[in-house]
């Protein structure tokens, strides 16, 4: 049985009996030093009254956070929002001003070099020299960290294969599509095993199926153990990808959840009900506590339900049935994350220039 | 797998692939000087030759041709060129974003200068070498009368001077880069510096001739250093040429080098400074 982080399958997501693809070919070794401080509830990532100002400018006001370990984490939010200077301190390429920032155990303004060596990062462009193969480029990394040197061979053969890039190696980056050299830059911020994995607008600018291939790496990787903190712009990847969400405005949390929590809370489920007799249907619904307000709309009787829209539809439609009254069709229409984005922000992402 | 000291050899391996993989710049780099002496250096030769050949020799010392005198200084030029664009390729790296993988990388910072300085040096010493086997092709006479031991003691010599002089300037070089913002600042801030270093220093002509602030001035240019150290090495401690005669003291040319080695480390301190400061986002 595989021991360590590696083998460690997250509760309620993925198959506890996968095999975990790091390891498949090759038995785990101990891996000193992984299993340090334990922090509060395994934080893995604790930020405090964070701020940043760059000539007078505050990119970030005073946010505090954590990641759980283990978890895919997203920090959602407009261009400009303070998403990138957030990462850039978490990742010690910006100096820490104000505020404390731990990552994996280590404080990024005294411990830089141990956060470095703890996390690997998916920069948001294509950070790839165009001059040098795909080999070389994962070649260089493991060697700026020093990995030595059969190890790093095997590595990397090994993460070419996961990203299935291993028929490339020799190609020059610049000759890579949009999505492989996305994948290839996932491949090389794992190289090093990190505790956890930065990714800094994974997606942006790939075409809907490579998005989608790349959301099923991040959600691989995931399984490992791996945590994954992400930056988006886009509602549906930090909908579909992450355990929670911080939704950040202005240099400011607006608020953090689940998805589904987030939906949940704006309490806006909204039920349609295509029914034989309308107004005996509102009759019979008049007592149901849950119910904000009906109305009646194209598509039939338009309902607000201010909890969880999906728990109150079947006693509605017991309700309507129980008075008699036919229904033909049911539809439940939950808030997206644009409906939760509008609403803590007021706008709607997509009207910000992002 | 914790960090070692030779990470800097990963930084000057992809230096190297670089150089070889730019293939205009790797045959311009290795075309240009043979181009100063082909043209340059002939040209001018026939004329210097013809006017200093009236200039009588003394006795007991060794007459050195013009070409000859000049193959140091288009060696000197070659370098000081080469090594005040090496720090070019961290503009693109910082400018590319490539910057980032190795600053978040735990690899110390001064092990991005340190390859890349190495690699400028390597740039360097292959330049010399195809200098001074041209230039012996077209004529130049470098080690007159040397047994082989001497040869190769000389050549070392040459490169220790070459290596000492590159580093610094290759370090000055990352310096301005990891300060600018886009290559056109580095190109005037360079171009504005080759003119004064170039022409107020002995690679081209004698610097006895000069008036005396210019001759002040050349003494501390590291140019005319490096020239001092190949020509002491290339032509022995006494020779005569363009009309004047030339003696190196043991002492001198260890000033020289001292001078170009203290040059190096005050270039190597700035340069460290700048680097772990630098905030590449």
């Amino acid at each position: 049985m595989l021991t360590g982080r590696h083998g460690a399958s997250r509760q309620g997501k993925g198959d506890m009996t996968a095999p975990c693809m790091w390891c498949r070919t090759r038995t785990i070794r101990a891996r000193p030093g992984v299993r340090k401080v334990a922090m509060e509830e395994d934080d893995i990532i604790e930020v405090r009254d964070l701020e940043h100002t760059f000539d007078g400018v505050e990119a970030v006001r005073g946010i505090s956070f954590t990641v759980r370990r283990g978890e895919i984490f997203s920090f959602l939010g407009p261009n400009g929002a303070g998403k990138s200077t957030t990462i850039n301190i978490l990742t010690t390429l910006l100096p820490l001003q104000k505020g404390t920032v731990r990552v994996a155990g280590y404080d990024v303004a005294r411990e830089a070099a141990k956060v470095r060596q703890a996390i690997g990062i998916v920069f948001q462009d294509d950070v790839l020299d165009r001059d040098l193969t795909v080999w070389e480029t994962m070649e260089f990394h493991g060697r700026l960290y020093a990995l030595p040197r059969d190890e790093r061979h095997r590595r990397i053969d090994e993460m070419l294969r996961v990203v299935e890039l291993d028929g490339r190696r020799d190609e020059r980056t610049k000759n890579l599509s949009g999505g492989m050299k996305r994948r290839l830059q996932i491949a090389r911020g794992l190289l090093t095993r990190p505790e956890v994995l930065f990714l800094d607008e994974p997606t942006q600018g790939l075409d809907p199926q490579t998005r989608m291939r790349i959301w099923d790496y991040i959600r691989q990787v995931n399984r490992t153990g791996t945590t994954v903190f992400l930056t988006t712009h886009y509602m549906e990847e930090a909908d579909m990808l992450s355990d929670r969400i911080s939704i950040i405005d202005h240099g400011k949390l607006v608020v953090s959840g689940t998805p589904e929590g987030l939906k949940n809370a704006l309490g806006e489920d909204v039920v349609y009900l295509e029914t034989g007799d309308d107004r005996r249907a509102r009759e019979s619904l008049r007592d149901v506590r849950e119910i904000r307000s009906i109305s009646e709309s194209p598509r039939g009787l338009s309902i607000t339900i201010s909890a969880d829209g999906s728990h109150c539809l079947p006693r509605i439609v017991e309700r309507v049935r129980g008075a008699g009254v036919g229904i033909s069709s049911v539809n439940l229409k939950k808030p997206t994350m644009d409906d939760v984005f509008v609403h803590y922000t007021g706008r709607e992402l997509r009207d910000t220039g992002a | 797998m914790s960090a070692t000291a030779w990470e800097f050899l990963t930084v000057y391996w992809r230096e190297m692939i670089r150089f070889v993989r730019f293939r205009a710049q790797l045959f311009s780099s290795l075309l240009q000087p043979a181009l100063w002496m082909a043209f340059f250096g002939v040209a001018m030769s026939s004329n210097f030759d013809r006017f200093t050949s009236a200039v009588p020799v003394p006795a007991g010392v060794v007459p050195v041709d013009y070409l000859t005198f000049m193959a140091a200084g288009v060696i000197a030029m070659t370098t000081l060129f080469t090594s005040l664009f090496g720090g070019m390729s961290l503009l693109f790296d910082k400018n590319w974003g490539l910057m980032r993988e190795m600053l978040a990388s735990p690899m110390p910072r001064t092990h991005i200068m340190m390859g890349v300085g190495l690699a400028g040096m390597t740039r360097s010493f292959i330049q010399v070498s195809i200098i001074m086997a041209f230039g012996i092709l077209l004529g130049v006479q470098f080690f007159p009368g040397f047994p082989a031991g001497r040869i190769v003691l000389s050549i070392l010599g040459i490169f220790a001077f070459v290596g000492a002089f590159s580093l610094g300037f290759l370090l000055f070089s990352s310096t301005i880069s990891m300060r600018l913002e886009t290559p056109e600042g580095l190109q005037g801030i360079m171009t504005l510096l080759t003119l004064p270093l170039f022409f107020v220093s002995n690679a081209l002509y004698p610097i006895q001739a000069f008036p005396p602030l210019l001759q002040a001035l050349s003494a501390y240019n590291p140019l005319t250093h490096l020239v001092n150290g190949v020509r002491y090495f290339a032509l022995g401690s006494d020779f005569f040429a363009v009309g004047a005669r030339y003696t190196y003291t043991t002492g001198d040319v260890l000033f020289s080098f001292a001078y170009l080695a203290v040059f190096a480390a005050v270039m190597y301190l700035l340069a460290r400074r700048t680097f772990q400061r630098a905030v590449v986002t």
